[in-house]
């Protein structure tokens, strides 16, 4: 079969892409969104569709959820087309995406690619993560928004974050206040970020008297707050039963993790981009120029996975992205792009004011990164985190390498939840940077998938099948 | 671990888990649908048997594989639901790896 060809795909249908594929199609680009997931949205704006409008009927999501709204008609009203239920497993260097959707697999040829494939959270390898009943809090926002379902009975929220306070005020306002909030933000971070309190407090007066107010909105529904809770535990036999921390246990059917967000690096790996180690943020990011350019001509991204800036910027992103698309395929006058873009970066540049502030207030407190010796950090091969200290010391100079050792990163999830944690341990226990121990360089298909739907077959329900 | 919102949307959708009828809001995951059924661990590690659940609903942690309409290894958080779909936790198989 002969592929499909376009001007421009963006995949991911987040606020980034959602407003790369908008305005690449209105400036004359035949463009294609692609997501895995059935509708638009995202992460932040998952199920918008299904939304109640938000003049008259409320959500307990908040009117920053419904702020989707308009990205999701948006697209829907441009003439870009969009592809739901769509996973792309494979891109090539020269533009040619494959894809798999329920009847099966295809490829796609597009003379330029925006990544926007977003964000996830940051994995938290604590002891006994892996029992039933733990989960992420952005799991659980995922249940609200998709299903309107809330936790039942006794639960936990731990982190910290901007998104633990937006989630826990959408379960208060769900009927569903968590038990309890063991929060981690180390108090030295209290300190690197009062001195750059003053730098943001005016660009981002917005944004701060938003997160108080969350926290206030919490704090008044009077769920308790342990702060600088340390030593966290999830204990159980075969589920998650207590929760424990240095100080204090608490009986729980459900547990929440959260340390903020970072970039999916998936694909960019895969497509050997060059990523460098954000030291402000603690993650690996790929390495991007203004527009959003990366080191494959035919690639662009823009949104989170090129760093976290958050959902307003993301937009900003996505847009700016789509801008040079169009200049570089010739539907737009550089010195027009470059008019065009102006605004976009004057608003990017206050979405970014508060970040240094975020990052500081919320960086995530070093056993995060390198947790206790005997807490599970490959899930899925189960391997330690002693068995990967073990491995360096045995000589394996990268978490690559690592991999051979231990069976680490070698499971279905492929390297994303354990990836962090291999080279933060790696880097401490051979005395180096992270940035010079590197991280994994994951291979396609992206996601597990079968002969049957490689053969165009047709696919069972999902990708990984 | 999870129950449906009262003041939540009407659309509900019949599936079975582990062949029992339950009622679960339209556009939730299949995962969801395992967690409304009072399910925590949906699958067993094929490395030493211990029992897991879903983690991230995202598509990352690939820790909800269950069996959906006799299909063994689904993301059952990236399968949205539909009427009369058929979901069974995992015993212990294995996913074939790109590795
Ligand atoms: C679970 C979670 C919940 C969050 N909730 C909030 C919130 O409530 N409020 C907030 O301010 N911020 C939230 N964030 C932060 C979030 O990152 C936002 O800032 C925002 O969603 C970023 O937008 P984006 O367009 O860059 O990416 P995203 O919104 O993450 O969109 C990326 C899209 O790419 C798709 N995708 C990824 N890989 C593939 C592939 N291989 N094939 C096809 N499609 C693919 C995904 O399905 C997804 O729809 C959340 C983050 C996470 C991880
Ligand atoms: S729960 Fe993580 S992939 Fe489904």
């Amino acid at each position: 079969m002969t592929p499909q060809r376009i001007d421009l795909a963006v995949v991911g249908a987040g606020p980034a892409g959602l407003a790369a594929a908008t305005t690449a199609a209105d400036l004359g680009l035949d463009t294609l969104l692609l997501d895995e997931q059935d509708g638009p949205g995202g992460q932040i704006y998952r199920g918008i569709e299904r939304a109640p409008d938000g003049r008259n009927k409320t959500t307990p999501l908040g009117v920053d959820y419904l702020a989707g709204k308009p990205l999701a008609a948006a697209l829907r009203a441009s003439r870009a087309g969009y592809l739901p239920g769509t996973t792309v497993w494979h891109i090539d260097a020269d533009g040619t995406l494959s894809v798999l959707d329920k009847n099966g697999s295809r490829t796609i040829r597009a003379r330029r690619i925006v990544l926007a494939t977003g964000a996830m959270e940051r994995p938290v390898p604590i002891p006994g993560w892996t029992l039933p009943g733990v989960m992420t809090v952005g799991a659980a926002q995922i249940l609200l928004k998709t299903g309107d379902l809330v936790p039942a009975g006794r639960s936990v929220l731990t982190g910290q974050g901007p998104l633990i306070w937006l989630a826990a005020a959408q379960l208060v306002r769900a009927g569903a206040p968590p038990a309890l909030i063991l929060e981690t933000a180390p108090h030295r971070n209290y300190h690197a970020a009062a001195r750059l309190l003053l730098r943001a407090l005016w660009p981002a007066r917005r944004q701060l008297a938003k997160g108080l107010g969350l926290i206030r909105e919490v704090r008044g529904a009077g769920v308790p707050v342990v702060r600088e809770a340390v030593g966290l535990a999830a204990l159980g036999r075969g589920r998650l039963e207590r929760v424990a921390w240095n100080g204090g246990e608490i009986a729980a059917d459900l547990l929440l993790l959260h340390e903020g967000v970072i970039p999916n690096i998936q694909i960019s790996l895969a497509l050997g981009l060059e990523h460098r180690w954000d030291a402000a943020q603690l993650c690996w990011r790929p390495v991007a120029d203004e527009w959003g350019a990366t080191s494959l001509p035919t690639v662009a991204i823009a949104g989170d996975g090129a760093g976290i800036a958050g959902a307003e910027a993301a937009a900003l992103t996505g847009r700016l992205a789509a801008l040079d698309a169009a200049a570089l395929l010739d539907k737009l006058d550089p010195a027009e792009r470059d008019r065009r873009a102006r605004p976009i970066r004057k608003a990017l540049k206050r979405e970014l004011a508060i970040r240094p502030l975020l990052d500081a207030l919320y960086r995530p407190a070093p056993p995060v990164l390198v947790p206790p010796d005997d807490v599970v950090a490959c899930r899925c091969e189960e391997v330690t985190v002693a068995q990967i200290r073990r491995a360096a010391r045995l000589g394996a100079p990268g978490p690559n390498q690592a991999k051979a050792f231990t069976r680490c990163g070698m499971g279905p999830c492929q390297g994303r939840l354990c990836g962090p944690t291999v080279s933060a341990v790696m880097a401490d226990a051979l005395g180096k940077p992270i940035a010079e121990i590197g991280t994994y360089r994951p291979r396609a298909p992206y996601k597990p998938i079968t002969l049957r739907a490689l053969a165009g077959l047709g696919a069972s329900p999902s990708a990984g099948s | 671990m999870f129950r449906k919102r009262p003041e939540g949307s009407a659309a509900t959708v019949w599936v079975t888990v582990e062949g029992r009828e339950v009622q679960v809001p339209a556009g939730a995951s299949a995962a969801a649908a395992l967690l409304l059924a009072g399910l925590a661990a949906t699958r067993e590690t094929a490395v030493s048997g211990a029992a897991r659940g879903p983690y991230c609903l995202m598509g990352v942690c690939f820790e909800c594989l269950a069996e959906i309409d006799g299909v063994p290894n689904c993301q059952s958080c990236m399968v949205t639901i539909g009427p009369g779909m058929a979901i069974r936790r995992q015993h212990g198989k294995r996913i074939a790896t790109p590795q």
